[in-house]
């Protein structure tokens, strides 16, 4: 009996009928993961998360010694989630996480086609368009701080937006992680039509011929140490991102730590994916995650991800402008630029598929899209640099 | 919604998207510099 008036009173007190809102957001997320296989490794943690931290009592109110509710620096009432929030302090509050991830990704990628054709760097560069753009957006409608963050979810890439949004103190870190992973997600969507919009069939048949050349181990170990000096000296602020990311890939390129590079691609990265998802879950409580705001910044998100692929192919449209017939760029490519490796290098390749079987831009694309991740984290440091 | 914002902060994307092209030239030349010293590698 005292067990049913518990239940009673737990739901009549805490629950909420956003809670069912956010259950079904929760779901929606699980649904994509498991059904449609988008970033399954991060949309279902968060939202199985988002499912649970929106049970009736899950969240308390952190209160002071008086009970008063405790409020943020924004005014907002504080919550705990219990191992959670433990988690979130230990893992995201001081960017541990992300950064430990970096390292796994570093060990994955293979800049082999970037470096027989370091030419292809520039789009990476150029594809970060959208981060600005979305920034100087954004700044119409929310603080500077927070208009960074949001532009920083064009990078594509999910641990520099945390880090990021977590360093400029934002307030909107649950939704611009969300909009982060779930546009990362969404990028076969996303980028076909507009590079479809701002491109002829006739530039999307260009061929462009892949001679394979052979890298140096040497210059693949020395790759990733000279590119942190170089982040270093621009923005000595944020060099840990790129540090990070470049260690990861040494260790995978030196030859002499294959069980760590091993250990860094699989157990680390996926030891630090499991916990990730389901901590950022914990801003998702429906009193701080159902705002208008969080609208806003989704629809922001995806117009960063709508202009950096738009940035690529232009950019590369421009550059045909001054190249010769011979040496013409298939201006798919550029869209290859954004950091969401590998799905944006195979969205070009097939695309090229689909308008010419014999047409392969496989090896330019992925070089491209690796170029992108350096990119993405540059322009990281850059924003930290600008308004950190 | 404050335009004179969007406006005003044109002049970062300016600068942010300098230095992205920037950093990401000087890795491309350091990367052909790469490649050409270290091609005897490849040679052996």
């Amino acid at each position: 009996m005292e067990f049913i008036e518990f239940l009673y009173e737990n739901i009549v007190e805490n629950f909420s009928w956003q809670m069912l809102v956010m259950w079904a957001i929760g779901g929606v997320l699980v649904f994509l993961a498991i059904k449609k296989d988008m970033e399954p490794t991060l949309l279902l943690p968060i939202g199985f998360g988002a499912i649970l931290v929106n049970l009736p009592g899950v969240m308390q109110k952190v209160v002071d010694e008086t009970g008063r509710p405790v409020l943020d620096s924004f005014g907002n009432v504080q919550y705990d989630a219990g191992p959670l929030s433990t988690l979130f302090d230990a893992g995201i509050a001081n960017e541990l996480f992300p950064l430990i991830l970096f390292i796994g990704i570093g060990a994955m990628i293979d800049f082999g086609p970037l470096l027989s054709n370091p030419k292809l760097m520039i789009f990476g560069a150029a594809a970060q368009f959208g981060i600005f753009f979305t920034f100087c957006a954004a700044s119409m409608f929310f603080p500077i701080n927070d208009a960074a963050s949001i532009g920083i979810i064009g990078a594509a890439d999910g641990p520099t937006s945390i880090v990021v949004a977590q360093q400029l103190h934002s307030q909107y870190v649950g939704a611009i992680m969300v909009a982060a992973y779930s546009y990362m997600a969404l990028v076969p969507i996303i980028q076909p039509p507009v590079i479809k919009l701002l491109t002829t069939k006739k530039e999307r048949l260009i061929r462009m011929p892949y001679a394979a050349k052979s890298v140096s181990k040497t210059t693949k170990i020395l790759f990733p140490i000279i590119i942190t000096a170089i982040a270093g000296l621009v923005a000595p602020e944020s060099v840990y991102l790129v540090g990070f990311l470049m260690f990861g890939n040494l260790i995978r390129e030196c030859g002499v730590l294959n069980s760590l590079s091993d250990t860094a691609q699989n157990v680390l990265a996926n030891l630090i994916t499991i916990f990730l998802g389901i901590t950022i879950a914990s801003k998702m409580y429906y009193e701080q995650f159902l705002k208008p705001e969080t609208l806003m910044i989704l629809g922001l998100g995806l117009i960063a991800f709508i202009f950096d692929t738009a940035g690529g192919v232009v950019f590369a449209k421009i550059l045909n402008i001054f190249l010769p017939k011979s040496k013409k760029l298939n201006p798919m490519i550029g869209a290859a630029g954004i950091s969401a490796f590998p799905m944006s290098g195979r969205i070009v390749h097939k695309m090229g598929l689909k308008e010419d079987p014999q047409n392969f831009l496989l090896m330019h694309s992925m070089g491209v899209n690796v170029s992108g991740q350096i990119a993405s984290v540059i322009a990281g440091g850059l924003i930290l640099k600008f308004f950190g | 919604m404050d335009f004179s914002n969007f406006v005003d902060n044109l002049a970062y994307m300016g600068k942010g998207m300098l230095g992205i092209l920037i950093v990401m030239g000087a890795i491309i030349l350091v990367t052909v510099l790469l490649n050409k010293i270290f091609s005897a590698d490849n040679k052996k």
